[in-house]
This record gives C-alpha cells, sequence and structure tokens, in this order.
C-alpha cells in the first residue's frame, strides 16, 4: 500500500470506523475513489473483500449477509447506482439494512459529459428506493456522515450510503 | 482454462492489426481503453465509441448485428466491460447472430480506476464462458499471428457467431481520446449507414 496514495487519510479513518461497527465484508466494483479503502480491507484480518462484476450483485450478497447476523458494505463509484435499483427491492421488500459508500462522478468538476447522466440521478435514485443519503462534501463533514450511515443502517435498520462528492475528492482529469 | 501469465501482446499493435482493411466492418468499442485503442488505430465513421454505459458494448453490437445483417459487426472491449454485462454473452448465442464478432482486449485489469484486478486475473476464462454461451468459435488468442486468422472470419456475415479473448499485456499507455459529444459520433455512424439526422 502506497501511504502517499491522495485518499490515504480519510480512506484509514472511515475504514477503523466501520470496521468498528462490525462491518466485516467489503463488496465492490473498483473506483479510484475506494481503492485505497479496499486495500485497507484486504490487509486486515477483521476484513474482506469481494470484487463484483456488477453492483447489484453486492446489493444481494450485503442481504445475504444481514442474513446470517453479519454486516457488509457495497463501495461503488455513481455510475453503479444505476444498476442497483431492482436488486434494492430487496432493502424496501425486506427491510435489508444495505450499507453503500459511493464515489461520485457527474457531480462538482467533472470534464467527461457521459458521467452526467447518471451523476445527475444518484440522488433522486437513492431516494426513489429509500436509501438515506450522507453527502460529504468537506472533510470535517467525513466522520459524522459516515457514522451516520454506519448507525442508520446497523442501528436504525434503514437502507443508507456515504456519497463522497467529487468537490471533496477531486475530479478526473484527461 | 487458466492462462498462468500474461501474454507479451501490445494493445496498440493488436488493435489496428485486427482493424487494419475493415472493409464495411462496423465497430463498437467498450468504454475505456478499447475506445482509446480504437481511435489510436484510426478515427473512422463506422466506429461507435462508448464513455459510460459500462456493460452494454455487448448487446448494443448485438443490436447492430440483427438490424443489418448484411454488415459484419465487430464489438471490441476489455474485460472489466465485458464482464459486468455477462448476461449479454447468453443473449447474443441464444439470438445467435452469424454477423457478430466479440473481441475482449483482456489484461486482466481495469485500467480507468487503477489497474485494480478483475476476475480473469482469478480463474475465469471468458471464452470457455463464449462456449458455453452457444459461440461457433471462441479462440484465446496469446500471440500476434492468431489476429490475422480471426480477422478474415471477422469480416464475413455468415461465419457464425465468434469471440476471441486477446491476452494482452498490462500497460498505462497514452490516452487517445476519440470526441465525448455522443450525439455527434451517433449521428456520424448513422450517416455514414446512409441515415440522416431528422
Amino acid at each position: 500500500m502506497n501511504p502517499d496514495h491522495p485518499n490515504a487519510e480519510w480512506s484509514a479513518v472511515m475504514f477503523d470506523i466501520l470496521r468498528d461497527a462490525g462491518i466485516g465484508l467489503f463488496t465492490h466494483v473498483p473506483d479510484h475513489g475506494n481503492d485505497f479503502l479496499i486495500a485497507l480491507a484486504m490487509e486486515h484480518n477483521d476484513t474482506r473483500t469481494l470484487l463484483l462484476t456488477s453492483e447489484e450483485e453486492g446489493v444481494a450478497i450485503c442481504a445475504g449477509a444481514d442474513l446470517v447476523g453479519k454486516r457488509a458494505i457495497l463501495c461503488m463509484q455513481s455510475s453503479g447506482v444505476g444498476n442497483c435499483p431492482n436488486y434494492l427491492s430487496l432493502a424496501k421488500g425486506a427491510n435489508f439494512p444495505i450499507l453503500m459508500m459511493i464515489t461520485m462522478r457527474g457531480d462538482y468538476g467533472e470534464q467527461n459529459p457521459w458521467q452526467y447522466p447518471m451523476g445527475e440521478a444518484v440522488d433522486s435514485i437513492l431516494e426513489t428506493m429509500g436509501v438515506l443519503n450522507f453527502k460529504v462534501e468537506r472533510r470535517d463533514e467525513l466522520e459524522k456522515a459516515t457514522l451516520a450511515a454506519v448507525d442508520a443502517s446497523g442501528k436504525g435498520q434503514k437502507p443508507a450510503a456515504i456519497v463522497l462528492s467529487q468537490k471533496f475528492l477531486g475530479a478526473k482529469g484527461f | 482454462m487458466t492462462l498462468e501469465s500474461l501474454s507479451s501482446l501490445e494493445r496498440r499493435k493488436v488493435v489496428p492489426e485486427l482493424l487494419q482493411d475493415r472493409g464495411d466492418l462496423l465497430v463498437v468499442t467498450g468504454l475505456g481503453s478499447p475506445s482509446y485503442d480504437a481511435m489510436a488505430a484510426g478515427d473512422n465513421d463506422a466506429n461507435f465509441y462508448l464513455w459510460g454505459g459500462m456493460g452494454s458494448s455487448i448487446t448494443i453490437g448485438l443490436g447492430l448485428a440483427l438490424a443489418q445483417p448484411e454488415r459484419p459487426v465487430l464489438v471490441l472491449t476489455g474485460d472489466g466491460e465485458m464482464l459486468m454485462g455477462m448476461g449479454a454473452l447468453a443473449t447474443a448465442g441464444a439470438k445467435h447472430p452469424r454477423n457478430l464478432n466479440i473481441a475482449v482486449l483482456d489484461n486482466e485489469r481495469y485500467g480507468e480506476t487503477g489497474m485494480q484486478l478483475t476476475h480473469t486475473a482469478h480463474g475465469v476464462s471468458l471464452a470457455e464462458l463464449a462456449k458455453a454461451c452457444n459461440f461457433d468459435r471462441t479462440d484465446i488468442i496469446t500471440e500476434m499471428e492468431e489476429i490475422g486468422p480471426f480477422r478474415q472470419q471477422m469480416q464475413s456475415t455468415d461465419a457464425g457467431l465468434r469471440f476471441a479473448q486477446i491476452k494482452i499485456k498490462a500497460e498505462n499507455l497514452e490516452k487517445v481520446l476519440p470526441s465525448r459529444d455522443g450525439v455527434h459520433i451517433k449521428n456520424r455512424f448513422r450517416a455514414h449507414l446512409g441515415f440522416q439526422p431528422l
């Protein structure tokens, strides 16, 4: 792991909160925004990772983990939110408290026009499917948003997402 | 079938070899490096470059192949993109157009997001999947000399449904960006086929 990774500091903070809350399985589709968090989860003895081909698989895996009393998280880029709604019927239909960590494209500073359609749709898809939306736009919001999402899903039994804006992450250049 | 090591094939040499003398070939490229590779090999009105909709390249190519049975179609994509729309292989296999080719540039990595390993680095064979999905020809290509025979078959509209998993070197190359204006790319492609914008 590269300690100079631009996401190293906050990823470690987020990882500790998630691990302390008993989240043991990190399902993911790779993204620049989550790769240090996933590297931490790969390295730590308390946590495992699972690579998905498509994001909706993670919704079902989180539901399966919940059925046997374990906590999991789905880490993905915002474009993957569009792959999830049908599977999020699990969250509404059976009240599975799915937890997500979403790294945004298609918002603040985006340079690729193809990223905007899904970037702009994330809030309304989450709302439509009943997923609470905890946004992080500044570094000082990270702990509170992560804890709020973890508690909303773990204690409150609500599906919840930590949504990291490009205002916080930085936008990808060409 | 699992390959122990990546081949030494370079994607920027493979793609020009695949696209040379392309004739009537219509090409759909999966987002990320395959789009840059096709652009690097020479922009063409008969290329539709995807910049989003990860997982959709094979089904776009299937729609094209069914709607234009007299033109050969190539979907040029990567392993990560294909894995996200794996069900498309079964859909294509069941419909079984005889003018559709799928070439997957397999570097066992997600190139756009930082070269994280994909499932093909962990024992998953895309060619075997295609074979199980009713493809007529499924190749695992590891040598440059194997590209030519695939290319010749690819340009037929009656040779069956064909799949090539081309094992390539994992390398980060300079991006050669096609236009990001999807409407422009679409209208240009349609005009090439004789359809004018509304």
